[in-house]
């Protein structure tokens, strides 16, 4: 039995932080290479967390299923970071910031949280610039800033179209600062398949050695978890090929509640998917819409070229619903016109699956020179893609999965229902609600790597010393790994006729048809009984070949699709529970007349945390969601 | 559109090597080469054969985990593109496609097409940092930047550490992939205080595992991000002048 004890500390929310800080305990500097941390994962959370936790003296071993550090998909992020600096002195703070991001998700989020984000924001950038991150600049030689994702003030930093791999790349660079100095011992192409608890405490993880599938017992004081998030459940997603919810889904099973797992960002400007064959959708930043106008045919049937179309015959669709945002409208509802343009078969392309995204416009009054500028990079990646000029052609988009809000519950001190496990980054689901922000993924992966975790893991820590961690030939590990092994043994023995990689593209249909932009009672039923179908017939029908003991990537993939089965149903089953809409979160059921997404504060203003029993029978605990210094409102953008 | 492949299997890192031959059929011309890569692998495993092993994460070009020899070009014959984002449009049907891992004595293959490219890491391990503590750094505008400054950094920080210099030289030498990491940061103001120890520490441990530079230019080539060869002179400054500086301040701490 679970008990969800939020931990957050009392006074006003602007002092919450500084006076927890202050209370929580400490560890003397002699002593914190007495305890030692596993973290898995490296990306901003990960990278930023353990590289902190060498630099404090903890003794630390540090996991990836990558090559090398720097390859985590923080890497992908295109646009930006945020923080609440005001160097442009167009009126933003943190408590702007904070009140955005509650906004933006939609009231589904912990107010004391996302004010701790605002707070440390500012830090991050300083943080980041010291550590030699190529942030824009202007030419006086001060950082520059852009207005991204609708906000109306500029706030967000960059660095060309990477932002996300340079910040990593300082993250990577700091932790492998740590390495060298031989305070965090770096384990890469290791799959991390199970977290091992003990009287209910976290104790260390099994790994698998992607090499020669070797399993081998880690254990430690504690344990932090910071894996991303879980998109790649719908197959075709912008999330890396490799990105999965194995480690999260394995220590869910072991003890830690799962938030809202529903919430899931359908990210509107990807280019659309061209064939069956194609392995994952490729995001076009969002940037583009502050030029672009989105548009599709009033007529359905219309097949002339865009170019041949006249002005009478097209629907800017996003301009006309909400004449005061246009096409700058949030992420959640730019995504859901544009899927019903499609189902009223107003789609364009080949397969009718995308929207325009037209610079003609743009073009005309700015010229093709300031146009490329802007985005001569993404052009290019888009005419590499697609073979088409979007000089010349009108860009196609599309939504596709992208972040998932949703993750392992976490209190104020980012632990799980399970003491000793720790959660950061997009595995976790504190701070965006029910939708993200555009460049808040950023913020937050390195806020709680670099400024949060570091001091409140102190809480846990502190009590231990003297403590060692447990032995790895200790019941609770052997237990552990034969569990892992039996898992293995299954994979390799079913012989089936088909790949498990086919069984998640066909899983992957069933979740974007059904657990997609738009959700019913009727589909999201539905859904339930044809993921439970299909997972029966991958444990029956899989095929593996080869050896556990061999660089075996078939193996390795078949059992993150095995968890992928398990987390889908619990998807579908949070979703439907949720009867109302809210954020990236659709309900038919629940819409305003003219089709927006209506929310039901007074039913679902909480956090569902979800405590496992067994695959297919869970039990919902609820956190209470209060509000006290946002007012909660229907968000309109009309 | 009909393709053959001429691919290289290898069991483990010290198993024996061979090229394999698989007709694939019915390639479209808008696929990506590792999306038909995984139709063969689909196409294998239902067939009772292992599939090929290669590495591959984002997909779009900014990860590096991916790369292989494409017709004996790093990456393929597309300039300033990484594997993932070759598409099957560069090829004609009935093409013949021969494909191989990174050729170097530093990346020993694993499987297949699969690399071990972790030298790398130890090269920025050596130096590739500025040596900063979390929680330190005062605010972010107190140090100006001139523009050029950060944008020639920002150039050679594009670096995605995939390792197709390495594989385009015939010396197998790392100096691009080494030059860049150096000149990101020695070309910041805050990179100045450790600029001299940085690119000492950093080209020793790079002769470690690799070939020499003789500048002949081929890594610039195969770059999927077009880094510049200019950083490679830039750098062979800084070590040379480091040589002495070092010296004379290890003199004066003496």
């Amino acid at each position: 039995m679970i008990t969800l004890e939020s931990h957050v500390p009392d006074g006003p929310i602007q002092e919450k932080w500084t006076k927890h800080r202050f209370d929580i305990k400490l560890v003397n500097p002699a002593n914190k290479r007495k305890f030692k941390i596993i973290v898995v994962g490296t990306g901003l959370a990960g990278a930023s967390a353990a590289a902190t936790f060498g630099e404090l003296g903890y003794n630390v071993e540090v996991f990836t299923f990558h090559d090398s550090p720097r390859r985590a998909h923080s890497i992908a992020a295109q646009g930006g970071i945020n923080a609440a600096k005001n160097y442009p002195n167009d009126g933003d703070s943190i408590f702007r910031l904070f009140y955005d991001t509650v906004k933006g998700g939609d009231y589904r989020s912990r107010e004391a949280n996302v004010y701790r984000l605002a707070e440390v924001s500012n830090e991050i950038i300083d943080q980041c610039v010291a550590q030699g991150v190529p942030f824009a600049r202007e030419y006086g030689g001060l950082l520059a800033n852009r207005s991204f994702g609708g906000a109306l003030v500029s706030r967000t930093f960059y660095a060309r179209g990477q932002t996300g791999q340079q910040l990593l790349l300082g993250a990577y660079q700091a932790l492998l600062r740590q390495v060298h100095e031989g305070k965090v011992k770096l384990h890469t192409r290791k799959d991390v398949l199970d977290l091992v608890t003990h009287e209910g405490r976290a104790v260390g993880i099994v790994v698998r050695d992607l090499l020669t599938g070797e399993l081998t017992s880690h254990s430690a004081h504690a344990v932090v978890l910071a894996t991303g998030g879980y998109a790649n459940v719908y197959y075709l997603s912008t999330n890396a090929m490799n990105s999965n919810a194995t480690a999260i889904w394995r220590a869910h099973r072991r003890g830690a509640a799962f938030a809202n797992p529903c919430f899931v960002q359908i990210h509107p400007t990807c280019i659309p998917q061209s064939e069956e064959f194609q392995s994952k959708l490729t995001l076009m930043s969002e940037s583009l819409r502050n030029d672009g106008r989105i548009w599709v045919p009033k007529d359905p049937n219309d097949t002339r070229p865009p170019q041949q179309i006249p002005e009478e015959d097209r629907d800017y669709y996003l301009e006309r619903r909400y004449p005061a945002f246009g096409n700058l409208v949030p992420r959640d509802v730019a995504s859901r016109a544009a899927k019903q343009m499609i189902d009223e078969g107003r789609g364009v392309g080949p397969l009718k699956n995308g929207v325009y995204l037209d610079f003609s416009d743009a073009i005309a009054r700015l010229g093709k020179q300031a146009i490329e500028e802007r985005y001569g990079n993404l052009f290019e990646m888009y005419e590499r893609i697609t073979d088409e000029n979007p000089y010349e052609v009108p860009m196609r988009i599309y939504p596709a999965p992208h972040y998932t809000m949703g993750g392992l519950w976490v209190d104020y001190d980012l632990q799980s229902t399970v003491p000793g496990l720790f959660v950061l980054g997009e595995a976790n689901f504190s701070d965006h609600g029910a939708n993200r922000l555009g460049a808040s993924a950023l913020m937050q992966g390195l806020a709680d790597g670099y400024f949060v975790i570091p001091y409140t893991i102190g809480n846990y820590l502190a009590p231990m010393l003297g403590t060692q961690p447990l032995p790895t030939d200790h019941e609770a590990f052997v237990r552990t790994e034969a569990d892992v092994m039996a898992r293995i043994r299954h994979v390799l023995e079913v012989d089936g006729s088909r790949s498990a990689a086919w069984f998640h593209k066909e899983l992957g249909k069933i979740m974007i048809q059904h657990v997609g932009m738009a959700r019913s009672e009727e589909g999201l039923t539905e859904a339930i009984s044809q993921i439970r179908a299909l997972r029966d017939e991958f444990h029956r029908d899989m095929k593996v070949l080869g050896t556990n003991e061999s660089f075996n990537q078939a193996l390795a993939n078949a059992l993150r699709v095995w968890d992928f089965f398990e987390l889908a149903e619990l998807m579908a089953i949070d979703a439907l529970h949720r009867r109302e809409s809210c954020g990236g979160h659709f309900r038919l059921e629940s819409q305003t007349e003219d089709g927006e997404a209506l929310r039901d504060d007074e039913h679902f203003s909480y956090v569902a945390a979800w405590e496992f029993k067994d695959v297919g029978d869970w039990e919902l605990h609820k956190e209470p969601l209060e509000f006290e210094y946002v007012a909660l409102s229907q968000r309109s953008y009309k | 559109m009909d393709v053959t492949l001429k691919v290289w299997r290898q069991d483990g890192p010290d198993a024996p090597g061979r090229f394999e031959t698989i007709q694939v059929p019915d390639v479209s011309e808008h696929m990506s080469l590792l999306e038909m890569l995984d139709v063969v692998n689909d196409r294998l495993t239902v067939a009772g054969e292992e599939p090929i092993a290669f590495d591959s994460d984002c997909r779009e070009g900014i990860c590096g985990m991916c790369g292989m020899m494409v017709n004996g070009h790093a990456h393929g014959p597309q300039q300033g593109t990484a594997t993932c984002q070759l598409h099957m449009r560069k090829f004609k049907d009935g093409d013949t496609i021969t494909i191989e891992p990174w050729r170097a004595e530093a990346f020993p293959v694993v499987r297949d097409l699969v690399v071990d490219r972790s030298p790398f890491d130890r090269i920025i391990e050596a130096g590739g940092y500025i040596s900063v503590r979390t929680g330190a750094p005062r605010d972010a505008n107190i140090q100006l930047v001139p523009k050029p400054a950060a944008d020639w950094s920002m150039d050679a920080a594009a670096c995605i550490g995939c390792g197709a210099c390495v594989a385009a030289c015939p010396n197998g030498a790392a100096q691009l992939f080494t030059a860049a990491k150096i000149a990101h940061l020695n070309l910041l103001p805050q990179g100045q205080p450790e600029r001299w120890q940085r690119v000492e520490a950093m080209v020793d441990e790079m002769e470690k595992y690799f070939g020499s530079c003789t500048n002949h230019g081929e890594c610039e080539e195969a770059c999927p991000k077009s880094i510049s060869l200019d950083f490679i002179a830039l750098m062979n400054r800084d070590y040379i002048k480091a040589k002495f500086k070092n010296r004379r301040l290890a003199a004066q701490r003496g």
